[in-house]
């Protein structure tokens, strides 16, 4: 059993919250796709099948349509209506991207829903919240992005570069995982209460408290953080942390290096490759061997022995790394207890070992086309209700039998 | 207001942002939450404790804006794990709880005594949720991780990048964020599975591993079609998949200011074309030559933007349907977008020694029990007599007496 077993989630479909939905299927809900009769635009997206366009080919669509069966419907017209509220009078959650004012004027709004289902969850997950005209604004996951704060903090030191928005469709998934953590705390609150209720989900709000010290920096003080490349935006400029290694590629050695043992390890490594001749500064790693007392951070640039440490700390990660690959440099780094990663590209880490080894590939075989698709897997393991792809995802209107006898 | 989640209590080892996030938003919702720190060390395993940003010039452990920031609606004790007495204090506040999170190296905890078959044995029923950035299992299982490592490893870095440059990546923790999503979701899903069926779990959560699923579709084009991103290259402002052109980041009037253009269609394009008004536009009327010559686009494009004032390009934009917005600033997000306001995105808490501040709030709205900032992050300890009084009925004397014997 999984930990969504019983629970009917409708979903009116959006590309914006197709993922809220998968997240949902994948833990057990038994997730029901809305869409128009000519289909969600979604089905449309590339990547494809085989690189071929067509129906029922789209990686897109398979990706964040997992778990979900699919029907039909025309809410423009009364038989759409009805079937609809039929199914919402059957459904715990409803989860919808409707312009602000849509489901009203049909007369599908939650205080409608309610009447059919007085215990309804019913999320909206809007661009800037259900009260806003700015949510019927056109959009796209990098408008939504620019809006809400990430790129500001993401780019490079040379500030004649753009902000960058990393790729993925974040300014959409920040949105689903907020609209995710909504439905299980109203699900436990119903648990209590046996009470539904209304919910509102901005993305831009979410993205907003997703920027780490780009948003607290300005609270608390009023200071505003600058991008630097590979590493975090910062008010005083910070050092590199992302190296390239001796065979081209990069690796990320993270935050500074704060703990004796630490220093220690990395004197005996700089020992072992016989390098210590060509790091001046190896002496201030032995102090930070034998530093006593907490390596308080904050003093960094205050306290001159404190800083020479750090910055040869870091001077002699950037040796070594120019005499090993980086998937070594990470291996090694970490093995001395330090944290250190490659710069994969999303299909190398899907490839990586690691990730193999914990099953994060996943088989799905699809009875349309009789191929098995390999999926990514779990984003959390929870053994005595476990995640897992029920099914592929659904042709268009291809359980409308199945829910609707026959119409 | 009823609190969605005040019947769970939480023992929380939890901190830096990816733990501590988690828990955040489970105790703005109502659950308890009794965050665990170390008096030894002063709580510094949380390197945001003592951290930047300051409001003035004092510095110190409960003087982290970040940390407080992290941790409003939390409970904060100090149990010296070294003693006796704090194992058997933290036994019997296990055993009153429903939930024990932390986000520490894989197998901090059981070295301390505390794995899950310790837990069960104390609370039959008990949830652990751990948090590291390989998990428990599998080759890398005793490798660490901050946030932008696991962005590394998981391809996240490498998708946030310009042509002919190194990965930018993302200039801050976005998995630290966004694992605390994932953290709380575990949490919540086991709690439901517990309500159905009275079972406790082990949830084990890494970070990388949430971090990957979030390539979106480009996993799939691997897995069948072969495609490599390595191979393809990335320009992040770019459409990943949907073809769209003009689709970018471009530099408006002023220093460091930008807008971010998006144009779906032929129709977004031509209202585009019509606020530009030029010739040079003509050549990208089809869809085709925009896509194959978004160099040429794009730069002249940037021409045109260089001109404007960001905030009214962006309306004149919206004016027509395309879709664009202004690369917006903190002090803009935060002090000028009526939205953000409107909100109410940024309470205020009253810290017991940093005074009035501003925090992150949620951006959802519940209709009826809907999240409440009440709480400023706690100083080390700021709760140990409240706490251990409520819980173990222990006299204030009782805890004064067991700080100077250095048990907490």
């Amino acid at each position: 059993m999984s930990a969504l077993t019983g629970i009917r989630v409708v979903e009116l479909a959006n590309e914006r919250i197709a993922f809220a939905g998968k997240l949902l299927g994948d833990m057990g809900a038994d997730v029901i796709l809305v869409e128009p009769p000519a289909g969600d635009p979604s089905r449309q997206y590339p990547p494809w099948l085989d690189d071929e366009p067509g129906e029922n080919r789209s990686l897109w669509f398979w990706h964040y349509n997992t778990s979900k069966r699919g029907i039909t419907l025309d809410l423009d017209t009364g038989t759409g209506k009805e079937k609809f509220l039929a199914l919402v009078a059957t459904a715990d959650i409803l989860i919808e991207s409707e312009p602000t004012t849509r489901l009203a004027n049909l007369g599908l709004d939650y205080a409608d829903l309610t009447r059919k289902r007085k215990d309804l969850i019913h999320l909206a997950i809007t661009p800037y919240g259900r009260n806003e005209t700015a949510s019927d604004q056109p959009e796209t996951d990098l408008t939504l992005m620019a809006a809400g704060g990430p790129p500001w903090s993401c780019g490079y030191d040379d500030h004649s570069l753009p902000p960058v928005r990393g790729w993925g469709n974040q300014a959409y998934h920040t949105g689903c995982h907020f609209a995710v953590m909504s439905a299980l705390t109203a699900l436990l609150y119903r648990k209590a209460s046996g009470e539904g209720q209304f919910i509102d989900i901005s993305i831009t709000a979410a993205l907003n408290v997703t920027t780490e010290a780009g948003s607290y920096n300005w609270l608390v003080n009023q200071s505003t953080v600058q991008r630097q490349t590979g590493r975090h935006a910062a008010v005083n400029p910070t050092a590199e942390t992302q190296i390239r290694c001796a065979d081209g590629r990069y690796v990320n050695t993270g935050v500074l290096l704060r703990q004796p043992e630490q220093y220690r390890n990395l004197y005996s490594w700089i020992e072992s490759l016989g390098l210590l001749n060509e790091l001046p500064e190896s002496v201030f790693i032995e102090m930070g061997a034998n530093w006593e007392g907490p390596f308080d951070l904050a003093q960094i640039g205050t306290n001159d022995t404190l800083t020479a440490i750090v910055q040869a700390g870091r001077d002699a990660l950037r040796l070594i790394a120019s005499r090993v690959s980086a998937y070594d440099f990470f291996i090694r780094v970490q093995n001395i207890g330090l944290a250190a990663g490659i710069i994969y590209s999303p299909e190398e880490v899907f490839e990586d070992k690691h990730f193999k080894a914990r099953g994060f590939q996943v088989p799905i075989h699809h009875d349309d086309i009789d191929r098995t698709v390999t999926y990514p897997g779990a984003p959390y393991k929870l053994p005595a209700s476990p995640w897992r792809i029920s099914r592929r995802a659904p042709h268009l209107g291809e359980h409308n039998n199945e829910l609707f006898d026959g119409d | 207001m009823t609190q969605a989640l005040s019947k769970y209590r939480i023992c929380d080892f939890t901190g830096q942002l990816a733990g501590a996030g988690a828990t955040k938003w489970l105790g703005v919702f109502g659950a308890e939450i009794i965050r665990i720190e170390d008096p030894v060390r002063e709580g510094r395993w949380d390197i945001l404790r003592g951290a930047n940003p300051f409001v003035d010039e004092r510095r110190g452990i409960n003087l982290g804006g970040a940390f407080n920031n992290h941790n409003v609606n939390k409970y904060g004790i100090t149990l010296n794990l070294r003693k006796p007495k704090a194992k058997e204090m933290l036994k019997e506040i296990i055993r009153q709880s429903d939930v024990v999170s932390e986000n520490f190296s894989a197998g901090v905890l059981k070295k301390w005594g505390f794995g899950y078959d310790e837990l069960k044995a104390i609370k039959p029923d008990i949830i652990y949720v751990s948090n590291c950035g390989f998990g428990h299992t599998g080759p890398y299982h005793e490798y660490r991780t901050w946030g932008p490592i696991v962005q590394a490893i998981s391809g996240l870095t490498f998708t946030s990048a310009l042509p002919n440059q190194q990965s930018a990546g993302w200039g801050y923790s976005y998995m630290d964020h966004t694992g605390g999503y994932y953290m709380a979701m575990a949490i919540m899903l086991a709690l439901l599975h517990r309500e159905q069926t009275g079972e406790g779990q082990w949830v084990d959560l890494s970070c990388t591993e949430a971090a990957v699923t979030l390539n979106g579709p480009a996993l799939l084009d691997w897995s069948v079609n072969r495609k490599s991103v390595r191979e393809t290259g990335v320009n992040a402002n770019r459409s990943q998949f949907i073809p769209m052109a003009p689709h970018g980041i471009y530099p408006c009037s002023g220093d460091d200011h930008w807008i971010a253009i998006s144009c779906r269609t032929d129709v977004d394009w031509q209202q585009l074309a019509s606020l530009i008004d030029a010739t040079w536009t003509r050549g990208f009327d089809k869809e085709d030559s925009r896509l194959e010559n978004q160099d040429e686009l794009d730069q002249q494009l940037g021409s045109w933007t260089r001109e404007w004032n960001k905030f009214e390009l962006q309306d004149a934009l919206r004016e027509r349907g395309v879709p664009a917005a202004a690369v917006q600033k903190p002090s803009e997000r935060i002090e000028e977008d009526p939205t953000t306001h409107a909100w109410g995105l940024w309470p205020s808490v009253d810290h017991t020694e940093i005074g009035k501040v501003r925090v992150d709030g949620q951006p959802v709205h519940f209709s009826k029990t809907d999240w409440q900032v009440t709480k400023a992050g706690p100083c080390l300890g700021e709760d140990n007599i409240e706490v251990f009084g409520r819980l173990l009925d222990m006299a204030k004397d009782e805890v004064q007496q067991l700080q100077e014997e250095g048990v907490i």
